[in-house]
Parts: C-alpha cells; sequence; structure tokens
C-alpha cells in the first residue's frame, strides 16, 4: 500500500506533496471508526442474542402458564408447576435490605474519608475498601455459611426476638427458629458486598465539590453536617445515585454468596428469619440437574425476569439522574 | 521491569508446557472422558487415579451430577456417563445404550442435636418419614421419645435440610421414606426434586448439606457416607426391614449388598429395605452409561478397559473411601454385559 503511494507521489505537483500522506491518515482513521464500532456493535448484539435466546428458550413457560408465571407462587418440580414469585420476593427483599444497611454505613465511609478524616488515614483505608470490593463472591459465601450464619444464630436472632418477639406486626418479622441461614443473613451479607462499590463511587464523586463551595459554607459558620448536607450532597445527587444503583445491581444479581446463606426454601418468607431463595440462587442450584422441559424453560424465564428487572434499575437510575439534572438545571 | 520481563518469560514457559502436555494427551487413543453423578465422584476418580499408574491412560472424570451425565452422554460428549437414578429399560433400548453397575454406597441421616451422640437417636422408617414430611417438628415429640426412652431429648424445632439442587442422593431417600408413609410419598412426592416442608432449608451438593447440618442446630439431613464422615456428623440408627436397629458402616451397606440381585434387566435392582438383618435400609448402586454402537470405537474400548480394570482392581480403593465394591459374580455380570459396548 505504501509503496503504491511513494510512486503516485512523484507525478504529483510539489503543492501536493502532503496529500498522499494526508490519504493514509485519512483511511487509517476510517479503519479505526469502523473497528472500534464493530466493538461497540459486538456488545449490542451479545445484549440482543442473550435476549433473544433466554426469550426462545421462556417461551414453553409462557405459553404453558401465560403471565400468571410472574405472580405464582408454587415451584415445584415434580408437579411441573412454577411460578416466579418466591424468587423475585428474594431477589428485591435481600437486595433492599442490603441497600438500607449498605447505604447509610457507605455514606459514612465516604463522609469521613473526604470531609474528617486525617491525610496519612485517608490513603490505607481507601484502598482497603477497594479491596474488599475485590474479594470473589463465594468467599463472602463460605464466609456467611460457616460464620456468620451460626454467630447470628446464637447471637443476633434470639437477641432480636426478644427484643422485638412480643411486638404485633414487627414481631412477625423476627418470627421462626433461629438457625442463621435467612433473607436477612442474606441482605446482611449482600450489604457488606454492595458497601464498597458504593462507598468508593460516593468519596470519588463527593470529590469532586469544589473547595471554593465548602470553604465559603464554612466561612458563613456551617457544621460539617450543613457543608455535607447543604452542599456536597446537592452538588454530588447524580453520581451518588449513580453509585447506589451500582450497588442495587450488584445485590439483584449476586449468585454465590448469596446461594450459601439465603437457606433454599421454595416458598415466600414472611418473616426475616426464615429461608427463602432468589433468582439467581434457583439458577445456581437447579440448573445443572434441570430436566428438560418445562423446568429448564422456567429456568430461563427466571433469568429474563432478572434481566428485565435489572434493565428496569437502570433505567430508573438513568430518570432519576435526569430528573436530579434537569432540577439543577432550573 | 526485569521482574516483569521474567515472569513473562516465565509464563510463555508455562504455555508451552501446557501446550506439549495438551499435544500429549491428544496423542494417546485410549483416554477417555465422563461424566456425570456427584456421589461416586470419589472412586472414579480414585479409580482413575490408580489405572493411570497402571496402564498409563488417563481417565476424566467430571462430577457435574446425574442429569448432567444422563444429557453428556445422549449428547455424545463424553464416552461414558454416570447416574445414581437408573435409567429405565425403555429409555435404555430407544438410546441404544447399555447400562451397568459400578459401584454401591449408602445415604445416612444425619442430625445435629445437643447432648446427643453419633449412632445415639434411634428412629424406624415411619418416623424418619414424619420428620422429613415436617409432621413431626420438636426433637422432644412423643414419637421420637418413644423409640430413645433414656435419651436427653431438647425442646428445640427441628430443621430438615435437603438439597436444593436436583439431586440422585435425594431420588434415594424419598424413594426409601415413600415406602415407609403414604403420607410422604403424596405430601412430598419421590425424585431428584420434591417438595419439602416448610420448616427445610436446601445446600447445594451433599456437601451443602453437610456444612448446613454441622453449623446448626436442630438440624436433620441425608448425605453419602463419605461426607457425612469428613465432616464429623452425628449417624442416626434406623430400624431395617428386619427390625434391627443399625449404624450406617461400611458392613451394614455391605450386609445390604450381599441380598441384590443384579440379575435384572438394565442391571437396576432394587437396594432399599433389604432384609438382611444387619442391612443398612438405604442402599443405592450408581451407574455407568456407554452407548452399545458408538462412533469413536477406541473411546468405546477405553470406557470397557477402564471398568473391566476397576472392577477388578479397585475394590479396596473403593472400601477405603466407604463405598462397597461390587461382589465378584455381579462383576462377572458385568463384564458380560460390558461386552455389548463397541
Amino acid at each position: 500500500m505504501s509503496t503504491l503511494e511513494m510512486s503516485g507521489m512523484a507525478v504529483r505537483r510539489p503543492l501536493d506533496v502532503q496529500a498522499p500522506q494526508i490519504d493514509v491518515f485519512k483511511r487509517q482513521d476510517r479503519l479505526f471508526h469502523r473497528l472500534t464500532l464493530l466493538f461497540a456493535v459486538l456488545v449490542l448484539a451479545a445484549l440482543a442474542g442473550i435476549l433473544i435466546s433466554l426469550t426462545i428458550e421462556a417461551l414453553p413457560t409462557f405459553r404453558a402458564f401465560g403471565a400468571a408465571f410472574l405472580w405464582s407462587d408454587v415451584w415445584s418440580v415434580p408437579d411441573d408447576r412454577f411460578g416466579a414469585l418466591i424468587s423475585i420476593y428474594g431477589t428485591i427483599s435481600t437486595s433492599l435490605i442490603a441497600l438500607l444497611i449498605g447505604v447509610p454505613v457507605s455514606f459514612g465511609i465516604a463522609l469521613f474519608l473526604t470531609e474528617s478524616c486525617p491525610v496519612w488515614l485517608r490513603r490505607p483505608l481507601g484502598t482497603a475498601i477497594e479491596l474488599l470490593a475485590g474479594i470473589p463472591s463465594i468467599i463472602y459465601g463460605i464466609w456467611g455459611l460457616f460464620i456468620f450464619a451460626p454467630l447470628f444464630a446464637s447471637h443476633v436472632q434470639p437477641w432480636l426476638q426478644s427484643l422485638f418477639g412480643d411486638l404485633p406486626l414487627i414481631g412477625g418479622l423476627v418470627a421462626g427458629p433461629p438457625i442463621g441461614v435467612s433473607i436477612l443473613a442474606a441482605g446482611i451479607v449482600l450489604a457488606l458486598m454492595v458497601i464498597p462499590f458504593i462507598a468508593s463511587v460516593m468519596r470519588d464523586v463527593f470529590e469532586t465539590v469544589p473547595p471554593v463551595l465548602k470553604e465559603s459554607a464554612y466561612g458563613v459558620g456551617c457544621t460539617t453536617w450543613e457543608v455535607v448536607w447543604n452542599i456536597v450532597l446537592p452538588y454530588t445527587r447524580v453520581g451518588v445515585i449513580g453509585g447506589i444503583m451500582l450497588g442495587l445491581g450488584r445485590a439483584l444479581g449476586e449468585t454465590m454468596a448469596v446461594t450459601f446463606v439465603i437457606g433454599n426454601a421454595n416458598r415466600i418468607a414472611t418473616s426475616l428469619f426464615s429461608p427463602g431463595n432468589s433468582i439467581a440462587s434457583v439458577l445456581a442450584n437447579e440448573f445443572g440437574e434441570a430436566d428438560p422441559g418445562l423446568h429448564t424453560s422456567s429456568l430461563f424465564a427466571l433469568g429474563l425476569v432478572l434481566f428485565v428487572i435489572t434493565f428496569l434499575v437502570l433505567g430508573l437510575s438513568r430518570w432519576l439522574v435526569q430528573r436530579a439534572n434537569a432540577r439543577q438545571g432550573n | 521491569m526485569i521482574t516483569c520481563k521474567r515472569s513473562f518469560l516465565k509464563l510463555s514457559r508455562l504455555a508451552a508446557a501446557i501446550a506439549m502436555g495438551c499435544a500429549g494427551v491428544a496423542a494417546q487413543a485410549a483416554d477417555i472422558t465422563g461424566a456425570g453423578a456427584t456421589f461416586p465422584y470419589a472412586v472414579y476418580s480414585k479409580w482413575a487415579e490408580a489405572y493411570k499408574a497402571a496402564s498409563g491412560n488417563t481417565v476424566n472424570y467430571q462430577g457435574i451430577g446425574s442429569s448432567g451425565g444422563i444429557k453428556q452422554i445422549k449428547a455424545k460428549t463424553v464416552d461414558f456417563g454416570a447416574t445414581d437414578a437408573p435409567l429405565a429399560e425403555s429409555d435404555l433400548a430407544s438410546a441404544g445404550l447399555v447400562q451397568v453397575p459400578a459401584v454401591m454406597g449408602g445415604v445416612t441421616i444425619v442430625a445435629n442435636v445437643p447432648g446427643i451422640a453419633s449412632g445415639q437417636l434411634k428412629l424406624d422408617g415411619a418416623t424418619a418419614a414424619d420428620i422429613f414430611r415436617g409432621a413431626i417438628r420438636k426433637w422432644n415429640d412423643p414419637a421420637i421419645a418413644r423409640l430413645n426412652s433414656g435419651a436427653k431429648l431438647p425442646d428445640t424445632a427441628i430443621t430438615i435440610v435437603h438439597r436444593s439442587d436436583g439431586s440422585g442422593t435425594t431420588d434415594v431417600m424419598t424413594n426409601y421414606l415413600a415406602r415407609q408413609s403414604a403420607a410422604f410419598k403424596s405430601e412430598v412426592g419421590v425424585g431428584k426434586s420434591v417438595n419439602w416442608p416448610a420448616n427445610g432449608i436446601g445446600g447445594k451438593g451433599n456437601a451443602g448439606v453437610a456444612a448446613n447440618v454441622q453449623k446448626i442446630v436442630g438440624t436433620i439431613g441425608y448425605v453419602d457416607f463419605a461426607d457425612a464422615r469428613k465432616n464429623g456428623l452425628k449417624f442416626i440408627a434406623l430400624s431395617n426391614k428386619s427390625g434391627n436397629f443399625v449404624v450406617p458402616s461400611g458392613d451394614s451397606f455391605k450386609a445390604a449388598a450381599a441380598g441384590a440381585n443384579f440379575s435384572v434387566k438394565g442391571m437396576a435392582p432394587d437396594l432399599i429395605d433389604q432384609t438382611n438383618k444387619d442391612a443398612w435400609p438405604i442402599v443405592t448402586a450408581t451407574y455407568i452409561l456407554a452407548y452399545e454402537k458408538g462412533d469413536n470405537p477406541d473411546g468405546q474400548q477405553g470406557v470397557v478397559d477402564f471398568f473391566t480394570w476397576a472392577l477388578n482392581n479397585g475394590q479396596s480403593l473403593a472400601d477405603g473411601l466407604d463405598f462397597v465394591a461390587l461382589p465378584s459374580s455381579v462383576v462377572k455380570a458385568v463384564e458380560v454385559e460390558m461386552r455389548r459396548i463397541k
């Protein structure tokens, strides 16, 4: 190619001396553009492929049970009857518990790191949190089953029951034998897993607040809390929401850790101490040994449901961010 | 930078070694692959190791579960499949598969009850079935106390630990319990996945069940003998068909296996509730599947060679893992049956 260009150069007028080189650049640019476009399209193709294959595999289930699959609370392999409600409930309740615990703690961590942490501690603490994010989920699962659940069963659950057991409504949330593995245990382990994600995003966005804004606030006599609540949070709202959604996304899809501590029981737990299951844990447990037919198809349908839930969460976060942006613009 | 270069060199050397290793494996025609049940995984891998030392041929066995094993052999991605729940004669005929037993083992009931030692707690079949269908919910229930006069039974809730994945072990266990109680059969059902009652939790694999029983007070569960022993779980003594209370052990499994009649079609006799007075009531054989007429003659012959070797030379290895080797008369019958694998 380049030798061709070189030989062409000889017959051109002196003014055009640079032209062949520019042609090469143009071609390179076009090639580069196409290559990167190809990569981007690959992602879309994979996404569409997954969605299409999930849908095709899930079709027999939706044909057999209709939309009632989504709100039926029966999951019985011997009777070949399947419904998604138990696992949807488990997925959402464990994720909500994780956020309920994880968001305030992460907020506290990020706040401490950016506002009141001594400078020498800032880096080691930040690194430690990032390391926590790198621990494989199976480790959280094994730790949850072997260390956390027994401690939880022998110390925390009896205490909670003696504290709340006799109250109406709340008493029902802590009913049942204290066996450790439960919806609540899964939520707590998930909280530990999402904290590093949410905390590091929050810390990063808190650091983007221009010092001049904070200093002015301090200058007019604001306390640290007032600065955070009135200056830092409004300034970083978008990033904070993004961080929480990132954590929620991880909690919804988390498989191994949840499978270890949720108890894997096919029923809707009214008590937080009852075992249950989540979409991801059902898939992990049953896929390998599922018989072809409705069972396998229903597992694919569950996968599709999880896909849709994750998509909705992503959509919701985009919408929240947009709304926050719009309001800030006003 | 230097260390970087060095580790890169090491990596590339490693890669070369792996590539050569792979080439070496590919060159040997009699190497075979199998997949299926996790229950006999320990035996098959021990056998494979010893067989490699004896013959130089490699056997790769992947414990992916019985259903997985059946799927893989039907998809012809492996030379042999392995399953705990035997295929029906009609399935074998329509798929053109040969099924032979490889080894036998016991499924044990284990419990974590404070103050109760291993083998101390006695249950009969009907009471065990009532516990596993959720009708008996406390350890000091009169039905349990009646069988255990003198034992100090705590007022603890019973939590059932079952398999959360579909499992041949569950299939054997529910088959046994369903025979003890019609109520169990109609409420819980029989099979690889069943409808366990509300006081149950699931563990993934035998190891998962064992871990849950070990860690949670008040639990009762079922696991294979090897996993129960590895985790130091406490056994329950069950009354067998002759009315004797038996504790799971290699000997009580052998006593059950002694009465088995393997001359039925598909070589899958019923091993549950054997009448021998020392027999442990929940014993099962685990099976291998291979094609009668395979596409890969070397692989077919490799399967026959491996199992012929293992059944004749691997008894003590199986014993060491608390499995029960097939009696020599059965081994002869298996050898005859395996001649169909071509």
